[in-house]
């Protein structure tokens, strides 16, 4: 019945692919199409970031014409990185992806800037996901005199909606809908309220600011040039559990940021408690058939591609009074896989407060970034105590991990 | 409508009619499609080849009365979806993501006081939401800026809360741009009336300013390049277009018009301290209604300034619009500002038609710029001047809304003043000539170094009546 042959170009134009798109007709969704990819390149020589190391002519000419089904291009790819070309730095990823199709279709541009980005990881390897807090070995019993306290947060971006850059004002509202009606399943420790930005009562904003869930700088330039600020503080808000250690927001960088922060030096415990919650959520969102999006090669798929893994940061507020004064502070840091952050309102030079966290997302699973954490922070904490007695730390400094 | 059709078919039971109009409304469909092919996929031409082939073979081998039925079902459905194929790729880029219903998407504008606020009703968003014009600009690009900045709802200027991304976005919009010009313009209706061009500064009177209280003069206006979109919108390759063509041809202004480009990537140290001296430079707004306007996208690539060797006659480069034409100077002589502007804007308006370009120019709306604030002459004729009495005065505002005056702080738009130091400067730009509308600022302000004389006297002041003016209408000519 379906005397029809097959396109005889099949198997030639998989090979020919990049041919066949030069030669498919001007499409005017695609705009800027009408002049020169040499022309439209932008101006990378002052720019330090991931993007404008792995961004080449003959890449932009390819993929610019290519936009995935909700209309994310390449010019939306990379315009945070163009943007901030003053004060960029090779930390810097300098890109986002619009919805978890842009991985793909910009897929020539993604795999070497995660590669950069993400040392060591290759971007057709296996990302596995470890949440039993069973396996963290040690982690419970930092010590409180330093450790003032400890947090781990993730983010978590919904299937069947486009990221924060990208979605439309009808999809921010949608996200947030189906959040408020998560929140309202979850019971037992992790009963909450939820405040949406956008009627923030003053006391509301009070207990918030008290709490330290919201801070001034909420918003980045960063995310304007992304795209992300747009409609501030439409469908935008924050739930916390009853104690206010258990913090989700909502459509802020991500769809969801999880965080659970305890104070004391128990790390274990919040890692715990956290991965209850964050399994919980995970339950509920698969029940109203809107999964995490995950993918084998590159775990949790996430807006900026600095976060895609496990998007896991567990950070420690911890007080190291001399060893944050030492020259070798930031290699050892570097060979225990670990970072400074920086930029942080309570983190001071003179006292030595500050907030270290993990520095890998991908390539290694969350017990396993929560155990460098851990060593790394316990080791710290030792030479922190010698430096004090007056020893000598050398045999201390560990070989890089 | 399928089965509908299907119902009627079997009712009449006339197998070979439908055999034909199944099969030629398929072949239809091919054609419209076919003829859609330029603007869609290359796919779309050999689905619908499968689906005639389909057609065909259907007819052929089951060409009897019991499948008409199917026979009208199969044409009926290649219509429909060559159909809505072939519409689609009409919106190619609007079809992708309206997933959401207009209503879901309309934002919140309760708490908003902006002019795009008062005038964007639910039905003229759900009318322009799926419309894209030829450079791809849509409303929701349009609106943002006035969707993330609220306003102040009892401010005593509103804003705009919209800009432009194109020439075209003006018609295409229009149902939102036309309220938000005629409120912000005194009701000028760009659809019957004409806006008039005056450039002989020789008209101006009493254009000379007593210098103890007028720090400088300064007037400036905007140009924009027609077939390139602007600042809103324009990409990478379009915007080094424009610093392109532009810098081309200033090369040609000669005589003390004549002058050199700094670019704001290249600058040096020096030449950026010098231009911050001279008042000439702009920086990198931090103003949060240009942040959402995408007008600061890729800084500072291919923007830069232009001055002669004087110093009283500048052009920025996509800044805000293609280019600003300003000419300033320190002093009180509003008349010799106003002439080098003239002269200097006709020589460049003649250079750039030279090259081949055309300004971005209509009857009606006048000179075309992204913020509908500045259609019109774009002319903004201003003044900084000392009034420590007068600007704490209560009547302060409403003598200067009956003298058809704006007040800014000196460092530009939403700042406040700085030592009793005011920038006045003209309201109105579309409706009236440049002539009159700097006769406007050189009365004004005449009339409010008096009032400041007579407060530091003592003595009492009066709010003048207000200005009127007649709009040209297609009405009026003839008169």
């Amino acid at each position: 019945m379906w005397k029809l042959k097959p396109p005889l170009e099949m198997p030639l134009s998989l090979k020919y692919n990049y041919i066949l798109e030069q030669l498919t007709p001007h499409d005017p969704a695609i705009t800027g199409n009408k002049l020169s990819a040499e022309e439209e390149f932008p101006n990378l020589s002052k720019n330090q970031t991931c993007m404008a190391n792995v961004l080449t002519v003959q890449m932009y000419k390819r993929l610019r014409g290519r936009a995935t089904q909700s209309g994310f291009t390449l010019d939306d790819v990379i315009q945070p990185g163009v943007d901030q070309s003053e004060h960029s730095c090779i930390r810097m990823p300098g890109c986002v992806a619009g919805d978890a199709e842009s991985y793909t279709v910009f897929m020539q541009f993604f795999d070497p800037l995660i590669e950069l980005y993400h040392s060591g990881y290759q971007a057709s390897g296996k990302h596995k996901s470890d949440m039993n807090p069973e396996n963290l070995k040690g982690g419970s019993d930092l010590d409180g005199q330093y450790v003032l306290g400890c947090r781990v947060s993730a983010g978590r971006d919904v299937d069947g909606f486009s990221f924060p850059p990208h979605c439309s004002r009808g999809e921010r509202r949608a996200l947030e809908k189906l959040a408020i009606a998560v929140f309202h399943v979850m019971n037992d420790e992790f009963k909450g309220t939820y405040h949406s930005l956008k009627n923030l009562s003053e006391e509301d904003c009070q207990d918030l600011t008290n709490a330290g869930i919201l801070t001034d700088n909420l918003v980045t330039p960063k995310m304007f040039s992304s795209g992300m600020a747009r409609d501030w503080p439409d469908a935008r808000g924050v739930w916390h559990n009853d104690m206010k250690n258990f913090i989700v927001w909502v459509n802020k960088e991500d769809h969801l940021r999880i965080t659970f922060m305890q104070q004391g030096g128990n790390l274990k415990q919040v890692f715990t408690k956290y991965s209850l919650g964050i399994k919980m959520l995970e339950e509920i969102y698969c029940q109203k058939k809107h999964p995490f999006i995950w993918k084998d090669n590159l775990g949790y798929v996430l807006t900026c591609p600095s976060e895609l893994g496990t998007g896991l940061r567990g950070s420690v507020h911890i007080r190291l009074k001399y060893i944050s004064k030492h020259e070798k502070f930031d290699e050892i840091l570097q060979r225990l896989r670990l970072e400074k952050l920086t930029g942080d309102a309570f983190a001071s030079t003179e006292s030595g407060v500050c907030d270290i966290s993990n520095s890998d997302r991908i390539g290694f699973s969350e017990v396993q970034l929560l155990q460098f954490l851990a060593d790394g922070i316990k080791l710290l904490i030792n030479m922190d105590k010698n430096i004090q007695h007056g020893k000598s730390i050398h045999d201390l400094i560990p070989a890089h991990k | 409508m399928a089965s509908v059709l299907s119902q009627v078919v079997d009712n009449m039971k006339a197998s070979g009619i439908l055999t034909l109009v199944g099969a030629g409304s398929v072949a239809a469909g091919y054609l419209l499609a076919r003829y859609r092919m330029k603007a869609g996929n290359l796919y779309l031409a050999r689905f619908l080849r499968l689906a005639l082939n389909m057609a065909i073979t259907f007819s052929r081998a089951l060409c009897n009365g019991k499948a008409s039925g199917i026979l009208t079902l199969v044409g009926a459905g290649a219509l429909a979806a060559s159909y809505l194929l072939a519409r689609d790729c009409m919106e190619a880029g609007s079809k992708l993501r309206k997933l959401y219903p207009a209503s879901a998407d309309y934002p919140d504008l309760r708490k908003h006081g902006n002019l795009m606020a008062s005038y964007l009703t639910p039905e003229i968003y759900a009318r322009l939401r799926d419309k894209v014009t030829s450079s791809g600009y849509t409303l929701d690009q349009c609106i943002q800026t006035g969707v993330d900045n609220p306003g102040h709802e009892h401010s005593f200027i509103k804003s705009i809360g919209i800009v432009a991304g194109d020439e075209e976005s003006y018609e295409v919009f229009a149902d939102i741009f036309y309220p938000v010009i005629r409120e912000r313009h005194n009701g000028y209706d760009p659809r019957t009336m004409r806006q008039p061009t005056d450039l002989d500064a020789s008209k101006i009177r009493n254009g000379q300013f007593d210098e103890k209280y007028v720090l400088s003069s300064r007037v400036r206006t905007g140009r924009s390049i027609r077939g390139l979109s602007m600042p809103p919108a324009c990409t990478r390759a379009e915007r080094r277009e424009v610093e392109r063509v532009t810098v081309d041809a200033l090369a040609g202004l000669k005589g003390d018009l004549a002058g050199r480009y700094y670019s704001l990537s290249n600058m040096t140290e020096k030449e950026q301290q010098q231009l911050i001296d001279d008042h000439f430079m702009f920086e990198k707004s931090v103003n949060p209604f240009m942040l959402s306007t995408r007008m600061l996208r890729d800084w500072p690539d291919a923007r830069g300034i232009w001055h002669n060797h004087d110093k009283t006659f500048l052009i920025w480069i996509n800044e805000e619009d293609h280019t600003r034409v300003i000419s300033m100077e320190k002093g009180g002589n509003m008349k010799r500002v106003f002439e080098t502007f003239c002269r200097g804007l006709k020589e460049v308006e003649r250079l750039i038609l030279e090259k081949g370009l055309e300004l971005m120019w209509n009857e009606r709306p006048g000179y075309i710029l992204s913020s509908p604030s500045n259609l019109g002459t774009g002319l903004r004729a201003g003044v900084h001047m000392k009034l420590p009495m007068l600007s704490k005065d209560p009547r302060f505002p409403e003598i200067l809304d009956s003298l058809r005056l704006e007040e800014r702080g000196p460092r530009g738009e939403n700042t406040e003043d700085i030592d009793g130091v005011v920038d006045i400067s003209n309201l109105d730009r579309l409706g009236t000539s440049e002539v009159e509308q700097v006769q406007v600022v050189v009365d004004g302000v005449n009339y409010l170094t008096q009032c400041e004389k007579r407060l530091q006297r003592g003595q009492d002041i009066k709010v003048p009546s207000p200005l009127t003016h007649k709009f040209i209408s297609d009405n009026t000519i003839g008169k």
